[in-house]
């Protein structure tokens, strides 16, 4: 018979709040590098120039395609020694994470911006307005409406593969969950307590997402047209 | 008369197709000038070659007299800046209406003022309540395009292209898409613009339009102008053979005689 005792888990659970708040933080600065430089990533493939179209084409399947935790490993163990930088577990994760979730949000933009019809660019170009007018005033509202399911669920995506960085011993909520399940002899309790975290924060998010979507849609000024 | 748009010898190829073969014409101001020929004959290319949504291959068009573009050992050159800001003096309405659907009607007839032409918001708003009253849509200002007909869509059109203060407005079949009873309301806007001196040139298969509104009416056959001359003459009594068939396929739009 299995015995549940969380009380251990519970007396440090400053701990895995501490590790909560660095997966936060991990998550967010991802977010806020990733998603300009996806945007970046997106125009660059979509541009008429080919050699800036084939490039960036090449760094997003690139990132697309090989697991997260290799390229964790890359700039954490293998970048340093090509170039003279001082490589922290937390610089490692954020620089893996940005261009890893960049790769992914550069296909959520190009396919919102390929979703707006033509006729959009026509009708900013006809009264005069420069191909960077006419993204930002025109395509780009109408296309970031349609993609925030898409951002939201990468995001998610993106809060979970951030447990990797436990593997570079970033103090992560995984991290934390590994030290104080050493610690207290008690993984079931502490992994259980993390799972929860896991969910609370993940389900709360999507939840979030799922009222977003709908005011969206009831403001009803999304159809094409 | 003082000219407005000067085409000379303009061809326009997509890949191995030449679509405009040597296309003459100018257009001088207050004038309405209608393009007439059967689909896929260039009448689309040859209006998008005016404003630079499409680039001629060889040729040249000049606005106010002034050259778009420069010369360049034997072809043309142009600067997107210079292209930018041609398109704002040259108007133009779309078949599908093209209206920005996130923003309401007012916000769309003020979009280009404030946004390209950097005109203060009360300066574009005061601007274009006055296009919206002269399309007849004054009380539409707020409402966003999804709830208007296609008619009224297609006058919203218009008035954004109008607040630009263009020198000359261009209409790519901007009926053709309208259910049969919406299509009045828009070419009685244009009948009125053309009235007000507006210089238009106009594609459309609105015979009517063209016999009534129309100073000079062009016919387009394969690339090259195969007729052109008063309404009157041309709808009526047309030289080529290739115009009679082609108004006969047009019995269906009643000519008054
Ligand atoms: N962007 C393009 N790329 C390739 N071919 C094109 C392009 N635009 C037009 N064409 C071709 O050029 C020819 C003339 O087209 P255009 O649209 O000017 O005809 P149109 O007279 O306006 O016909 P319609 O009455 O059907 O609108 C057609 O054969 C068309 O397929
Ligand atoms: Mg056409």
């Amino acid at each position: 018979m299995v015995e549940w005792n969380f009380l251990a888990v519970l007396s440090d659970i400053d701990l895995l709040l501490l590790g909560l708040g660095n997966t936060l933080v991990v998550t967010a600065l991802a977010l806020a590098f990733g998603i300009p430089l996806g945007l970046f990533l997106a125009l660059s493939r979509l541009s008429t120039i080919r050699p800036l179209s084939v490039g960036s084409a090449f760094i997003i399947e690139f990132f697309r395609t090989t697991p997260p935790l290799v390229q964790l490993f890359w700039f954490f163990f293998a970048l340093p020694i090509l170039i003279d930088v001082r490589m922290t577990p937390f610089i490692a994760a954020i620089v893996t994470f940005s261009i890893q979730s960049s790769a992914f949000f550069a296909e959520v933009f190009r396919g919102g911006i390929l979703s707006i019809d033509k006729g959009q660019w026509e009708g900013a170009k006809a009264i005069g307005m420069t191909y960077g007018q006419s993204l930002r005033r025109i395509v780009l509202p109408q296309a970031v409406k349609r993609m925030i399911p898409a951002f939201m669920e990468r995001s998610i995506e993106l809060l979970k593969t951030t447990t990797l960085v436990s593997t570079v011993a970033y103090a992560d909520l995984m991290f934390q969950a590994n030290d104080l399940a050493q610690k207290t002899f008690r993984p079931l309790e502490v992994y259980t307590v993390v799972a929860v975290i896991y969910f609370l924060l993940i389900f709360t998010f999507s939840q979030i997402s799922i009222a977003v979507e709908h005011r969206l849609a009831r403001s009803g000024e999304s159809t094409v047209r | 008369m003082t000219e407005i748009v000067r085409i000379e010898n303009l061809h326009k190829s997509f890949g191995p197709l030449e679509v405009l073969k040597g296309i003459d014409l100018t257009v001088d101001s207050g004038e309405t000038v209608v393009l007439l020929g059967s689909s896929g004959s260039g009448k689309s290319t040859l209006l998008r070659c005016v404003n630079f949504m499409e680039t001629p291959s060889e040729g040249q068009v000049s606005l106010h007299g002034e050259l778009v573009g420069s010369e360049n050992n034997g072809g043309m050159q142009y600067r997107e800046r210079e292209l930018c800001k041609l398109r704002t003096r040259i108007g133009m309405v779309f078949q599908h209406f093209n209206l920005f659907p996130h923003m309401t009607v007012l916000g769309n007839v003020m979009e280009g003022q404030v946004t390209v032409l950097g005109r203060s918001k009360p300066e574009a708003e005061d601007k274009a309540r006055q296009q919206l009253e002269r399309v007849g849509l004054a009380d539409k200002a707020e409402e966003y395009p999804a709830r208007l007909s296609g008619g009224q869509k297609q006058r919203v059109a218009i008035a954004r292209a109008l607040a630009m203060d263009p020198d000359v407005m261009l209409f790519d079949e901007v009926t053709s898409a309208l259910d049969p009873e919406l299509v009045g309301e828009v070419l009685k806007t244009m009948r009125q613009l053309a009235e007000e001196g507006m210089t238009m040139l106009v594609v459309t298969h609105e015979l009517g339009f063209a016999y009534h509104v129309a100073n000079r009416v062009l016919f387009l056959h394969e690339g090259t102008i195969l007729e052109q001359g008063e309404p009157q003459k041309v709808l009526k009594d047309p030289e080529t053979t290739r115009m009679r068939e082609f108004l006969e396929g047009h019995s269906l739009f009643k000519l008054p005689d």
